[in-house]
């Protein structure tokens, strides 16, 4: 049983200078046999495990991680959160997220550091105002906060914004979502962690897997430099990697793996308190409660696994940063780094079974995946546990590509690619 | 963030190129009789190789011309750069 964590536990452990805290999660040994795996511990598969032996009581079962908890994208993303997407199908994948991220640190006994700052998409032509006045319909009717703002509006909303009917591309207006935000990301990987193994999940690190054992259509598990596991259930949950093990399991997937690059700036005063995106020159700024500018890049146009990125891109990126917020000219930024996203033809996410038994996929989420983190878990975790999904990722599934019943959120979705 | 060594104009910085995506997947001959899973996996399905890796790019700012090229996607090294409707030099 974990100790709750409350202030009084922070008083107490403060009297031995926090040095017997109890542990988070454990290191176990694989064990030989586990009703379901995990393919690997990012947010989005410790979600995963979490909803299984919350949700739906299987209790013997593993995260395999090549890496370490949260190491990956989890941990190298903008943290942005919103839920403010076009179609029906989006809208209630999104939301239902949104829903969780709203209880999720009680949910968790973990401050996840949820913050609803507000999320506003600037727009800078005609059709950017069009675009984007649609979608603030659709969201409404389908029950999501969204706003259009005036370029008075956005001003008196950010006003460090640089409104100025002269630059390159004016702010003409823009959309604001009051209840989306940011979160801690790494707290998200932990406290899923930490709750998942509290309900006994072996979460094991430093276990890559090197393939995946098929008989006829079936799945028999997983070998691993740890060993061979036996399991009839597999969720992967590889992000940027997922090909390389759908091809470990003789599938291929619709998708392409791309770096995708962020930065941040030496922390400041508290200077923006909102998340600010901007699609068409291609800026999007928050700040962090360290202080730093955290600063969203685009994507390489090319395959690539480097996880680094290319300095054009953040060149331009940083380009238009400073046409909309002069007041940065001076900021220096102090890190930079890349993250593989694995991207759909459509843009939208796939959370399905597959053409093999007990071989299930969540991946696709592209440039955007941290803000569906719990949501995505949640339904992950139903479609395992019943081998069938439910209604909220139903539109999700792999055969729409071959249907051709595409979810294109290519608008919505803030990195173009 | 890399060289390519264009066959018609030779070395050039990566941002003037387009990359093309997968190479050698062969257009349909008869399109009207695939099937929605062939027509699935011609249009959507591909490799997306973590390794060496055979793909098309464009000059789009330079002679416009389509070219192979043979990288490894995990460290975007090229070893072979080759015209459209060659053989591929390396297995």
């Amino acid at each position: 049983m974990k100790n709750n964590y409350s202030i009084i536990s922070l008083l107490k452990n403060s009297l031995s200078y926090h040095e017997n805290w109890q542990q988070a999660w454990r290191d176990p040994e694989p064990k030989k046999e586990y009703d379901a795996v995990i393919v690997g511990g990012g947010g989005h598969g410790l979600a995963t495990a979490f909803y299984l032996a919350k949700k739906h009581k299987m209790k013997n079962i593993a995260v395999v991680e090549k890496g370490w908890i949260g190491g990956g994208n989890t941990g190298r993303n903008t943290t942005i959160i919103r839920s403010n997407y076009l179609w029906d199908a989006s809208a209630g994948l999104y939301d239902h997220a949104l829903k969780i991220w709203e209880n999720l640190s009680l949910e968790l006994n973990y401050n996840v550091m949820f913050s609803q700052r507000g999320v506003m998409n600037l727009a800078h032509n005609l059709q950017d105002v069009r675009d984007l006045k649609r979608r603030t319909h659709a969201n409404r009717l389908n029950g999501i906060d969204a706003e259009w703002l005036s370029t008075e509006e956005v001003k008196k909303f950010c006003p460090i914004i640089n409104t100025s009917p002269n630059i390159r591309y004016p702010v003409l207006g823009g959309t604001l979502q009051r209840r989306a935000g940011t979160a801690r990301h790494d707290a998200v990987a932990w406290g899923y962690a930490r709750g998942a193994d509290e309900m006994g999940v072996d979460i094991i690190q430093n276990c890559e897997v090197k393939g995946i054992k098929r008989n006829g259509d079936n799945v028999e598990g997983i070998e691993t430099i740890k060993g061979f596991i036996k399991t009839k259930k597999i969720g992967v949950v590889a992000a940027g990697h997922s090909s390389v093990i759908a091809n470990m399991a003789g599938i291929r997937l619709p998708l392409e793996s791309k770096p995708l690059q962020a930065l941040v700036s030496e922390p400041v005063k508290p200077i923006i308190d909102t998340v600010v995106m901007s699609n068409a020159v291609h800026a999007y700024v928050s700040q962090s409660d360290k202080g730093e500018l955290v600063i969203g890049a685009g994507t390489d146009a090319y395959v690539s696994y480097t996880q680094r990125g290319s300095h054009n891109i953040v060149e331009g990126t940083l380009k238009a940063i400073l046409e909309l917020y002069p007041i940065f000219s001076r900021m220096k930024m102090l890190r930079q780094w890349g993250g593989i996203v694995d991207i759909c033809p459509d843009a939208s996410p796939i959370i399905s079974k597959t053409s093999i038994k007990g071989l299930y996929f969540n991946c696709g989420w592209g440039t955007g995946g941290f803000k569906a983190t719990p949501g995505s878990g949640d339904l992950f975790a139903h479609t395992i546990a019943n081998d069938e999904p439910h209604e909220l990722n139903a539109a999700f599934n792999i055969n729409r590509f071959i249907s051709g019943d595409l979810v294109d959120e290519h608008g919505a979705a803030a990195v173009a690619h | 963030m890399f060289i390519i060594n264009c066959p018609f104009c030779g070395e050039r910085d990566q941002s003037e190129f387009s990359a093309g995506g997968e190479a050698h997947i062969i257009r349909p001959k008869q399109p009207t009789e695939l099937s929605d899973d062939e027509w699935a996996d011609f249009l959507f399905m591909r490799k997306n190789i973590k390794g060496i890796q055979f793909e098309r790019w464009y000059h789009a700012h330079g002679c416009r011309k389509w070219f192979n090229v043979v990288r490894d996607t995990s460290n975007d090294k090229i070893h072979a750069v080759y015209k459209m409707g060659e053989k591929p030099p390396i297995k």
